[in-house]
Parts: C-alpha cells; sequence; structure tokens
C-alpha cells in the first residue's frame, strides 16, 4: 500500500535528506504565521509594529485579551458563535441521518427525484444565495433573530449525500432482523442503525461545526443587531478598525487566536477522522 | 401528505409492508426538504424576480408597486458602459486574474506538497500532513486579519523581504497591477495606446492586461496557503491509492524520476487533480470573505470581486436589482467554467496513452 522506502539504489539516502530538508522548510513557513500570530497577541501596541517577526514579546502583556474581554463585546459574540454552531451541529447530525437513511433504505415514490434535485442543489455556489436568503428570511420575519441565523444552515446537501453513502455500506440484514422483530421504521433507525453510523456522524459533526463557526456571509445578511453578531462578524468589523483606532494589531490578532482555538481543538482531537474523511472523499 | 399515505394503504396487501416505509421514507426527508425549498429553492426564485424588477429595497418585493423592467439590470452591468458596467467590468477582471494565478498555483503546490509527503517515512508523515493543512481549518475571516498584519508595511513579510535586500511594497495599499509593473520594466506602457483606446465592459484592454494589483497578489498568496492543505490530503490519499507496480515497470523500462511522475503518477491521479480544479474554479470565484474582511475592493477598486460586488450593490447601494444580476451573472460564470473544465479534463483515450509512453521510454 503505502510506499515507505522505495527500493532506490544510488543516492536514496540523499534524496530522503533533501526531501526532508525542504519539507521542513516548508513546513516552517506555514507554521511560523501562526506562531507570529499568538505572539504578538501578547505584544504591547508600539511594540507589534515596530517588530513584526519575533516570536518573543520583549514586554509580555495580556492587555488585548483584557480589552476583548473586558471592554468590547466579543464575549458575547463568542456565545452566539457558540449557541449557532451547536445548534447547527446537532440538527444536521439528526436530519441529515433521517434524510441519508431514507434516501439509501426507505422504499418510496419520488426517492430518485429527491436525491437528483440534492444533487443539483449541492452545485448551487454559496454566494450568489447571500441576496436570496436575505429576501425570503426578511419576508418570514426571521430577519435578525436566531431562526434566521439557524434555520437556513440547519440541513446541508452533501451531508445528507455522506450518511447515504455510509448506510449503503450496512448490511441490510441487520434491520431486517429488527423489522421482523417488530421494531418501526423510526425505532430501527434509531436503535439499530444509528449507532453503527458513528464514524459518518463524527464527520457530519466536524464538517457542520467547522462551517458554521467560521461562516461570515450568511450572519451578514440574516442580523444587523449588536446582541447578535457572531465571531466572524465581530472580528471582521475588527479588522477593518470599527473599534479601534489605528492599527492596534494584537487586539486583532487576539481575537483572530481566541476564534481559532475551538476548531483547532476539534481538529486535532479527530484529525485521524478528517484525513481519512478526505481519503473516502476520493474513494467513492 | 397524509392522503397520499391513506391512498398508499390502499393500494392492497401486496404493498402493505412498504407503505408504512413509504410514509417513514417522505417523513424522514422531509426537514431537508422544507429547510433546502425554503432557504434555497424559493430564495432562487424570488431573487430571479428581483433581478427583472425595479424593487429599490423597501417593503416587500412581492408587493404591487414594483415593476417589472426586463433586462434593464442586466444591461446597466453588462452593456450600457455607465459606472455599473465599469466597475462590474473591474470586478470581472480582478477575479479573472485570481482565478487564472491561484488555480494553477495551488494545484501544483498541492501536488508537490504531497509527492513530498508521501515520500517521508511513516513517522514524520503525521507531522508535516498537520503543519500544510493546519491553515485550512481556521476561518477566512481569522486568516484575513494575520494576513492584514503579516503584509503591512512594516510586516513580517517585509521584514523578511527587506534582509534579502529587497524593499518590499505597502501591500493592501498599492492598486499597480503586477503585469503593468513587469512591463514597465522593460519600458512598455500602454497608457493612451491603442489598447488603452478599446475595450470591454468599460474597461480598456490596457486595464484587463493589468494583471493583479499588488494588494490582490497578497489576497491570491493567502488563497494559495489556505488551500493547499486540503487538496494535498486528497492528492495523498490518491497517491496511496496507486499501485507500486506501474512505478516500478517504469523504473525498470529506464524512466528517470521526473518521467516517471509526470507520465505514471500524474496520468493516474487524474480524477484527483479534476476535482481539485473543480473545487478551486468554484471556490476562487466566489471570493467574499476575505474582501469583507480585508479591504471591501481598496485600493482603486483592484481587490473588488464579482461576489462582494453583488453584496455591495444590493446591501450597500441599495441597488437590489442589479445586485441580484450580478449574482445571476456569477452563478452562469461558475457553472460555465465547471462544463468547461469538465470538458478539457474529460477522459480521451487514456489507456492508448499510457501505452505509448511505455513503449516511448
Amino acid at each position: 500500500m503505502a510506499t515507505t522506502v522505495s527500493p532506490r539504489p544510488r543516492g536514496a539516502v540523499a534524496w530522503q535528506v533533501a526531501t526532508y530538508a525542504g519539507l521542513i522548510g516548508l513546513a516552517v513557513i506555514y507554521i511560523y504565521p501562526f506562531l507570529v500570530q499568538v505572539a504578538t497577541s501578547f505584544k504591547s501596541d508600539a511594540e507589534a509594529a515596530v517588530s513584526a517577526t519575533s516570536l518573543l514579546p520583549a514586554t509580555f502583556t495580556t492587555g488585548a485579551y483584557e480589552r476583548l474581554f473586558l471592554f468590547s463585546d466579543y464575549p458575547t459574540w463568542f456565545v452566539n458563535s457558540a449557541v449557532v454552531a451547536v445548534a447547527v451541529t446537532v440538527g444536521r447530525v439528526f436530519f441529515d441521518a433521517l434524510a441519508g437513511y431514507a434516501l439509501a433504505r426507505l422504499e418510496f415514490r419520488g426517492r430518485n427525484l429527491i436525491f437528483a434535485m440534492l444533487i443539483a442543489v449541492m452545485s448551487v455556489p454559496a454566494v450568489v444565495l447571500l441576496i436570496p436568503k436575505f429576501l425570503v428570511i426578511k419576508q418570514l420575519s426571521m430577519y435578525d433573530t436566531y431562526a434566521g441565523m439557524v434555520l437556513p444552515l440547519l440541513v446541508d446537501a452533501a451531508g445528507v449525500f455522506i450518511m447515504k453513502n455510509f448506510f449503503e455500506s450496512i448490511p441490510r440484514s441487520l434491520e431486517e432482523q429488527a423489522r421482523i422483530d417488530g421494531a418501526g421504521v423510526f425505532r430501527t433507525f434509531w436503535s439499530i442503525i444509528l449507532p453503527m453510523a458513528k464514524p459518518a456522524m463524527v464527520t457530519i459533526i466536524i464538517l457542520s461545526f467547522q462551517g458554521s463557526w467560521n461562516e461570515l456571509s450568511h450572519f451578514i445578511i440574516a442580523t444587523q443587531s449588536p446582541e447578535l453578531t457572531t465571531l466572524t462578524k465581530g472580528v471582521a468589523s475588527l479588522a477593518s478598525g470599527q473599534l479601534s483606532q489605528g492599527t492596534q494589531y494584537p487586539i486583532k490578532l487576539a481575537a483572530a487566536t481566541i476564534m481559532t482555538i475551538p476548531v483547532a481543538v476539534l481538529f486535532f482531537i479527530f484529525q485521524k477522522q478528517i484525513m481519512r474523511t478526505s481519503e473516502g472523499a476520493i474513494k467513492e | 401528505m397524509s392522503t397520499g399515505v391513506s391512498e398508499n394503504v390502499a393500494q392492497g396487501a401486496r404493498r402493505r409492508m412498504k407503505s408504512p416505509e413509504a410514509a417513514a421514507g417522505w417523513l424522514f426527508v422531509s426537514p431537508v426538504i422544507v429547510v433546502l425549498g425554503l432557504f434555497l429553492f424559493i430564495p432562487v426564485l424570488m431573487s430571479l424576480w428581483v433581478a427583472f424588477s425595479d424593487w429599490g429595497g423597501r417593503g416587500s418585493p412581492l408587493s404591487s408597486d414594483v415593476a417589472f423592467v426586463g433586462f434593464d439590470n442586466f444591461a446597466a452591468v453588462l452593456t450600457h458602459g455607465g459606472l455599473p458596467t465599469k466597475t462590474f467590468g473591474t470586478a470581472l477582471r480582478n477575479n479573472a486574474w485570481y482565478v487564472a494565478l491561484v488555480v494553477p498555483l495551488q494545484t501544483l503546490l498541492s501536488l508537490f506538497l504531497a509527492t513530498m509527503v508521501n515520500n517521508t517515512l511513516k513517522r514524520g508523515r503525521g507531522f508535516f500532513r498537520t503543519a500544510f493543512y493546519f491553515p485550512s481549518v481556521t476561518s477566512s475571516v481569522a486568516i484575513t486579519v494575520l494576513w492584514l498584519f503579516l503584509f503591512s508595511s512594516t510586516g513580517a513579510v517585509n521584514s523578511v523581504l527587506s534582509y534579502l535586500g529587497i524593499n518590499g511594497p505597502n501591500w493592501f495599499n498599492d492598486p499597480r497591477g503586477i503585469l503593468h509593473l513587469g512591463l514597465g520594466l522593460v519600458g512598455v506602457d500602454g497608457t493612451g495606446g491603442t489598447l488603452d483606446q478599446h475595450g470591454a465592459l468599460g474597461v480598456t484592454w490596457w486595464e484587463w492586461l493589468a494583471g493583479p494589483s499588488i494588494a490582490m497578489f497578497a489576497l491570491i498568496i493567502m488563497a494559495i496557503f489556505t488551500t493547499s492543505g486540503t487538496f494535498m490530503l486528497l492528492f495523498l490519499a490518491g497517491l496511496q491509492n496507486i499501485s507500486e507496480g506501474t512505478e516500478e515497470a517504469a523504473m525498470i523500462d529506464g524512466a528517470n524520476a521526473w518521467q516517471r511522475f509526470w507520465r505514471v503518477t500524474v496520468p493516474q491521479l487524474k480524477p484527483i487533480v479534476f476535482t481539485v480544479v473543480t473545487l478551486g474554479l468554484i471556490g476562487c470565484w466566489q471570493v467574499f470573505d476575505q474582501i469583507y474582511t480585508g479591504t471591501k475592493g481598496a485600493p482603486g477598486n483592484t481587490t473588488l470581486t464579482p461576489a462582494y460586488l453583488s453584496y455591495e450593490a444590493a446591501f450597500i447601494s441599495q441597488s437590489w436589482g442589479q445586485g441580484a444580476a450580478i449574482a445571476f451573472i456569477l452563478f452562469v460564470i461558475i457553472i460555465a467554467f465547471t462544463l468547461l473544465q469538465r470538458w478539457v479534463l474529460a477522459d480521451k483515450p487514456d489507456v492508448p496513452r499510457r501505452r505509448r509512453v511505455r513503449r516511448r521510454t
């Protein structure tokens, strides 16, 4: 399967050394910006403007974080992002699984049509939906409410697709046994099938949480009041200098650092799963 | 829906096992249908109406005092030649350069990273994979904030450049096109020339050839930085599926590493190249978050993209019809590019070509 050391007779060692040297150089380029980000968030404004590359603050200060948490709306933004991301994730896992199961296993008229429409929906680029979504949210009197923020994100066609693929890989015999024993469709789904679908559900959790936590454009068009501002929207306004005068990089970078932590934690917990997910995406 | 269910029930004993299943089927998919219908299908129809109407943002676009104006909004953006046309043309130019640079570069870089990582021993592989993938995890907002800092006039990038004796530009405030700068170095200046007399969409040919501005170039680097990790994972998965047999056969035939890579490995990765280029094209035509967070189209409209312009026209300038029209044009562009790319990379006689390579080498 994987080629660990290919049987190259000549220059194999030199080749390996060169590969590693190149990779380490590239890895530094990829990681260094994030280290500078964290380091600068602990610097003073003046120092951040003068020394942009040092990884150790000359005078270590948590001033940026204090200002964020004590004198700005940052805590509100954080709570909003968390509420929306959790609600969207829970909703998507459940509804995507339900629909995926129905499309994979239950026979009903119109199933193929629904599936074809899901595929069509997946190809609609999100960015062209900004104005359309705003119009409907406004029409439904959901503008500037949690409902308007969460409901439109509550299902995603790609998630249904992933769940459907997974359910098709489970042997039919298991649920047939349950059905013969007299369990209803939902009962079979809930207590036999769903527990087996954990790997696929973890995939949906990762994608949904990351997607809704990092979502910006939908919240721009669905809300306007400060109480409903999410991290993405709030930090974007910070970036364009609406809260701070001058450059004030430490506070901006501190804001960006904290908003990265939840998705970074999720990433490190489920790393193996994420890598496998993308491999699966190719094999299908 | 309940009548449909009872009809099914009435259809007789043979289907008795199936009918509760059919009801459950519809019940299970109904949340998805309702949400997608309500927030995707109906919105598109409503927006299509707005694109053909003179709605100004007040009240409901469905109220009786909103009039049908035919293709007026599309004409204002595409053919009238006024400010809306010029702005749209500029946005289109910016995004076209963005696509032209980001898509090939991110595809090549991610293929390169995957090949390198795939050649390492199992032990180090996890670390490198994580390092290259991590930027993809962060939000576009957070990464844009970081980029504004790294590419500020006294930022890290210019510091590194100054070590190398290069005086870095004031990236996000520099509207000069890099192709114009390059041509300027060899003494070519088309200002006022023939190319400057004529043009398309209110933008002269000379301006079309400006290349991405330095500000846009910083965003191009950012796009490559954040997406190469994701695509690297796709290529890595593909590389691990390639059997060693073909590689070894080519080696015996005397092909060197470079030939083996381009003529044996890459052709086998074709489905993944297709996926990466398609996703790249779709993503690159939708640049919005970075512009909203970072530049709002400045400097000199050189980071304006159709996606951001659509938002700005509707939500800021209250030209809802034009905003909706731009969104639909963008939709058509994305579909067209996807189809074009599908056609270009379509599976032509694949097997004979591989045989030919074998014979030649």
